[in-house]
């Protein structure tokens, strides 16, 4: 196996995967490299990749009136990047950037779409393990915002 | 109780669903209407329900230093009800209707042992799941974001 | 699980009576955070402390704020106090400046487990001002450094603005001797750093889960999330510890106030193992 397979094989996204489906992963995919401060994906562009990082740490950001660019989360090494690529209309919600030089796979969107679609049984695992890792980050938002409050002396 | 013949009219969330998956899912549909205050579920109990809004608003709320504090607001065309999905099936947080709220309720044991014998069933599901968590992770991130107290960057600190 | 161990001496003389100590110096720590060093105003006398044990302070005429001990339990000459400025007594303890007198009782409650911590991995998880309860700690570890396995320390602030300690923080960044995260929940343009919950900062740690003792403090849902997450990767309740804040009134067992389940905060605690407080984690206050 080469980098990129082992990195799919061994990312935390994909743990528990039936080996059958890891090369409907590999379809289409490469493996990315981006120096610090480099875009990797730019906000309302099509999304037509899903990233799992493998090292290094990524800022998702977006533009907030009257503050400017604004840091959501950074994410890193054994991390999943990018959602929209499921969903219509397909086009991105945050824009990402490398903060220090990082690595991922870059998996191709349409073909994982395709397959999705073609094999019901992927689809299926697909459709709980990004369910899964969303949740989970919902989960992060709120106790963040939960955070924010206070309790009185 | 169930629903023999639920349509996908009946909720956002049921649209585009096929005829024999909407009777799948109508095995295990209940009607339920909540009065002002009712409670549905409370953090930390068993997980089993998969809530389809349709009038009214449900509060969902946990605790911070024994206050209680919001989360978030469900209304109509909205679901709750997640944590019947993934181990270790309990609920994150205490829910309750804030007025006279009507749903369809799913019985989550079951849905999850529809989904496992039917990956297509479970495949059309699970898809309309992760699409609703991924606009709630949305609205929440977006939420977070702005809700930073202006005055906290704008104060200058005392003393030395 | 013991109230004390043999690093935490008893108050001393009468709990209930405030000793004068005078402020020998304020620091600024954020808008709304300071730091005070207090010496004694009478007679000179060695303060001992364990590291999660906290202090009545006492303005004169306005009233009493417990506040956890954050300095180097080694140095007892001084007391350091990390204050937030929110309610009455903290508003007003926030006016003195050095040379104003404070009445002090205590040391109350119990440590973090120190000494239990021997010949483990020790993973420190401080959300905004719970990192002073913590800091005390953190001193004795890197002090008995062979003592111990893996110790990091990770922190979650609001804002950068909102790190406290920043002038201990910013060498501990460079040095071999722990592994240090931190995150913030807002940016501001100029932070490069990492932004997300203080939770994520976790994962990288290369710690031993079968022979880890966690230390949580902070926000309470950051720590039963943070708890909750040490026990996803492994670490058993028994060996998770975390600071419990309720209202304190006598701070000795009597008026319960600060009752907490079955406990008092001000007798049984702050410090209590996972185990035993998990499910009194959602009820509301007195």
């Amino acid at each position: 196996m080469n980098t990129m397979d082992t990195a799919i094989a061994t990312h935390p996204f994909t743990r528990g995967i039936n080996p059958r489906y890891l090369h409907l992963l590999t379809k289409g995919a490469t493996y990315e490299r981006f120096g610090a401060d480099q875009p990797i994906f730019q906000e309302t562009f099509d999304a037509d990749r899903f990233y799992l990082i493998h090292s290094g740490h990524v800022a998702l950001h977006t533009f907030i009136p009257g503050r400017g660019v604004t840091t959501i989360e950074t994410l890193g090494g054994g991390d999943a990047l990018g959602w929209s690529w499921m969903f219509a209309p397909y086009r991105w919600h945050f824009s990402a950037t490398a903060a220090d030089p990082t690595e991922a796979v870059a998996l191709c969107a349409r073909t994982l779409r395709d397959e999705m679609e073609e094999n019901r049984d992927f689809g299926y695992w697909m459709a709980m393990r990004v369910s899964g890792v969303l949740l989970e980050r919902l989960q992060m938002i709120r106790v963040r915002m939960l955070e924010m409050y206070d309790p009185p002396e | 109780m169930s629903i023999p013949n639920l349509t996908a009219a009946q909720h956002p969330f049921l649209n585009g669903l096929s005829e024999p998956h909407l009777r799948i899912l109508g095995k295990t549909a209940t009607p339920k209407r909540f009065a002002a205050g009712d409670r549905l579920f409370r953090e930390g109990e068993a997980a089993n329900g998969l809530y389809l809004v349709n009038t009214g608003n449900i509060c969902l709320q946990t605790r911070s230093a024994g206050q209680p504090v919001r989360i978030a607001t469900i209304g109509p065309g909205e679901v709750v009800g997640w944590s019947w999905l993934f181990p270790p099936f309990f609920w994150h947080f205490d829910a309750s209707a804030d007025e006279t709220t009507e749903a369809i309720v799913f019985d989550a044991a079951q849905l999850r042992k529809d989904c496992e014998e039917d990956k297509a069933f479970g495949y059309e599901l699970m898809k309309r799941v992760a699409e609703i968590v991924v606009s709630r992770l949305q609205v929440t991130r977006l939420k977070l974001v702005q809700s930073v107290k202006h005055d906290l960057a704008a104060a200058l600190p005392k003393g030395e | 699980m013991t109230r004390r161990n043999e690093l935490a001496p008893a108050a001393s003389v009468d709990p209930m009576l405030p000793t004068p100590f005078r402020i020998a110096r304020r620091t600024a720590e954020t808008a709304d955070t300071f730091t005070l060093e207090l010496v004694p105003a009478g007679i000179a006398c060695l303060f001992g402390f364990t590291p999660g044990q906290f202090n009545m302070l006492y303005v004169f005429g306005v009233g009493e704020a417990a506040i956890s001990l954050c300095g180097d339990p080694a140095k007892p000459e001084s007391l350091f106090h990390t204050v937030r400025a929110v309610g009455t007594v903290t508003k007003a303890m926030s006016e003195l400046e050095p040379g104003a007198t404070l009445g002090v009782r205590g040391p109350f409650g119990n440590g973090w487990p120190l000494a239990e911590a021997e010949g483990k991995d020790v993973l420190l998880v401080a959300g905004g001002i719970g990192l002073a309860p913590l800091r005390g700690a953190l001193r004795w570890l890197l002090a008995h450094r062979q003592k111990y396995g893996v110790i990091a320390l990770l922190y979650g602030a609001r804002t950068p603005d909102d790190i406290i300690y920043r002038r201990d923080l910013e060498p501990l960044q460079r040095s071999c001797e722990l592994i240090l995260g931190i995150t913030v929940d807002h940016p501001n343009p100029d932070w490069r750093g990492k932004v997300g919950v203080v939770t994520k900062l976790i994962a990288p740690v290369p710690f031993e889960s079968s022979n880890t003792i966690a230390m949580i403090c902070g926000p309470e849902v950051m720590m039963r999330f943070s708890a909750r997450e040490l026990q996803l990767r492994g670490i058993p309740d028994e060996r998770i510890y975390l600071s419990i804040e309720r209202n304190m009134r006598c701070a000795v067992g009597f008026c319960g106030h600060c009752q907490f389940g079955p406990d008092f905060i001000c007798r049984d605690g702050p410090v209590f193992r996972y185990d035993r407080v998990r499910s009194w984690l959602n009820i509301p206050e007195l």
